[in-house]
């Protein structure tokens, strides 16, 4: 079981508050990912459920029982740090056991859970290695081990991709949604990365300055953003945004249109403007998009194949039925 | 550093200092050497010519010998044993955040500061005189008969006066590594249930293990030659005299300069054994 409920928590460091009374709500074996820009107070947020901060007002509620004041090893959540935070004197069976040590659980327990949270982390050729002396994933594989052997009531992530390269990241994403399928346990992912959160959530929990922005499924944030700062946030290239006359024929403040939602052409389209830069990835390429009179730059998802040269004049088509509305305030117009 | 050019030119780089100190090193010790195996006396017909292994022979066979390399041994074990238990405690407590933090710092660096001989007398004179000093005021304050310290409990009063004075290097230095520790570390640790005694065994010395390795090594080469708090306070009288201040006893008081040059050769002997021992225990904490 793994339930954990907020409610009214505000968080302040002297004078400064960083987190302004939130509630939230996190169900059981749900993955929840509280993604923001960096500061926006959802590294506090965790460490608060984590008990590691004390909450200055508010209640923190664990499968329904009071939290607030409950020391951190007791409220049966396991952390998996931004900096792996391995011992680094101790072997990786070491490392693994110490939850357990702790809880002065019986040797043979502890060895059949090191051995089954090796086998399921592909680390049982390197236990009696030191943490020194393993590759940042299998660090980083240690320190979920370490969170595993205690069978916690759910697990807490901070930024633990962000110390790895691109290539291991991808890896690692699938390995922790792999496990939390098997585990079927509650997790709690930090990361400023939209496209961790994207791909690893259930739910995500957008934040900014302490504030939650939106709280929603992967689609329905990258469907219906509730605002202009979800709508820049999630969706990679960012959302288009457009203000002025276009957008007031919508009846908008600002009109929102993906990257993806727009076709490119040379000869048709509504609007027009002059290729800037292209990047071309192979299976897509993005256009930036001069000199349209609407916005900045328009970037434009195409086609990998769809090839046109600095300096040429294009046209472009939005899709209608897709384009985001906002009025003056930012928040979103339902159609 | 990889050409054949680059590195002769290190080599003439770094000679002038090389030969320096060699030099520094090496004439005295060859002198040293030389001297022990002379009947040397300045003011008794100088140099009177070689003899073989007597000085030596004279020196170890002396009763003042054994019992000399003892008092050294457990000055430097006993200041080695309080500087770094109570290094650890002190860097520990000023590693929390307080009120006055930079000044509590330097009030605690301060002794370091101090010569050995000057803080050797203000011990002396100040704290531990039967008379005057403090301690005797404050055994006289609770009824107590005045100890007199540097006779009495001469050994302890050196180890308490020399501990003073190197606690600091401890706590500095140890202070230092804690202040390095990752406080993630800590976190994680206590996430994993350890309490704070726990995190103390578990995590925090064993971090500290380099650094109290460094404080014993460093500690123990200048405490094998304590001299100055001995010659200020009781003078070798008492059962206090190392073999650093017996071989000053001999060159100057007994004017014998080939008999104490033996017995310094006997001293880098002795402290060779202590460095190897030393590094035989704690140097594995210098590996990785």
């Amino acid at each position: 079981m793994g339930r954990i409920t907020l409610d009214k928590v505000t968080k302040s460091f002297g004078t400064a508050q960083v987190i302004p009374p939130l509630d939230l709500t996190i169900e059981d074996g749900e993955f929840t990912v509280f993604v923001g820009p960096s500061g926006c107070g959802k590294s506090t947020l965790l460490r608060l459920i984590a008990g590691l901060e004390d909450v200055s007002s508010g209640q923190i509620r664990i499968d329904g029982e009071d939290a607030t004041m409950t020391p951190p090893a007791k409220r049966g959540l396991s952390m998996v740090f931004q900096s792996y935070a391995l011992y680094p004197h101790m072997s990786v069976r070491k490392n693994i056991a110490f939850p357990m040590r702790m809880a002065k659980m019986p040797q043979e327990e502890q060895d059949r859970r090191i051995e089954a949270a090796a086998k399921a982390l592909n680390l049982t050729d390197y236990l009696e290695r030191r943490p020194g002396q393993l590759s940042g994933g299998q660090r980083q594989r240690v320190a979920i081990g370490r969170a595993i052997v205690r069978e916690p009531s759910a697990f807490l992530f901070d930024e633990p991709l962000s110390n790895l390269d691109a290539a291991l990241r991808v890896g690692m994403r699938m390995e922790i949604s792999e496990l939390h399928k098997k585990l079927a346990t509650t997790m709690i992912y930090v990361t400023h990365d939209q496209v961790e959160a994207m791909t690893m959530a259930d739910k995500i929990v957008v934040l900014r300055a302490g504030y939650v922005e939106q709280v929603g499924s992967p689609l329905d944030l990258y469907r219906a953003p509730r605002n202009l700062f979800v709508a820049g946030f999630i969706g990679s290239p960012k959302m288009n945004f457009i203000e002025g006359p276009e957008a007031a024929k919508y009846d908008a403040h600002t009109i929102g249109v993906r990257p993806e939602h727009i076709s490119i052409s040379a000869d048709e389209g509504p609007w027009s403007g002059v290729v800037g830069v292209s990047e071309h990835l192979g299976s897509d390429t993005f256009f930036h998009i001069h000199d349209t009179g609407l916005a900045e730059t328009i970037t434009v998802r195409a086609d990998g194949e769809v090839s046109f040269h600095h300096g040429d004049r294009v046209h472009l088509t939005p899709r209608t039925d897709v384009i985001h509305r906002f009025d003056t305030a930012g928040l979103r117009i339902n159609q | 550093m990889a050409t054949q050019h680059s590195r002769s030119a290190a080599r003439i780089m770094m000679a002038p200092a090389v030969i320096l100190l060699l030099g520094w090193m090496l004439v005295p010790l060859t002198m040293t050497v030389l001297f022990s195996f002379k009947k040397y006396l300045p003011l008794r017909g100088g140099d009177l010519g070689w003899v073989g292994f007597d000085n030596y022979i004279r020196f170890f066979s002396s009763s003042a010998f054994w019992p000399s390399v003892q008092v050294t041994l457990v000055i430097v074990g006993g200041v080695l044993a309080i500087t770094v238990v109570f290094g650890v405690l002190l860097a520990l407590l000023l590693d929390q955040p307080m009120w006055g933090q930079g000044i509590v710092r330097i009030l605690v660096i301060a002794p370091f500061f101090v010569m050995p001989t000057v803080s050797a007398l203000v011990w002396k004179n100040m704290f531990m005189d039967p008379v005057n000093g403090l301690f005797a005021h404050l055994w006289k304050f609770f009824g107590a008969e005045p100890l007199s310290w540097l006779s009495e409990a001469s050994m302890q009063s050196i180890i308490l006066i020399v501990s003073w004075q190197w606690l600091p290097f401890a706590t500095l230095i140890l202070l230092t590594a804690i202040q390095s520790l990752d406080s993630e570390q800590l976190e994680a640790s206590e996430m994993d249930g350890a309490s704070p005694l726990a995190r103390f065994i578990y995590i925090i010395l064993p971090h500290l293990g380099r650094a109290i390795t460094v404080v014993v090594l460093i500690q123990t080469i200048f405490l094998l030659s304590i001299f100055a708090e001995i010659y200020v306070t009781t003078q070798g009288a008492f059962g206090t005299r190392t073999l650093t201040y017996l071989i000053f006893q001999r060159v100057l008081e007994s004017q014998n300069v080939g008999l104490g040059s033996a017995g310094g050769v006997y001293a880098i002997i002795l402290a060779n054994i202590v460095a190897a021992f030393l590094m035989r225990i704690v140097g594995k904490n210098l590996d990785s």
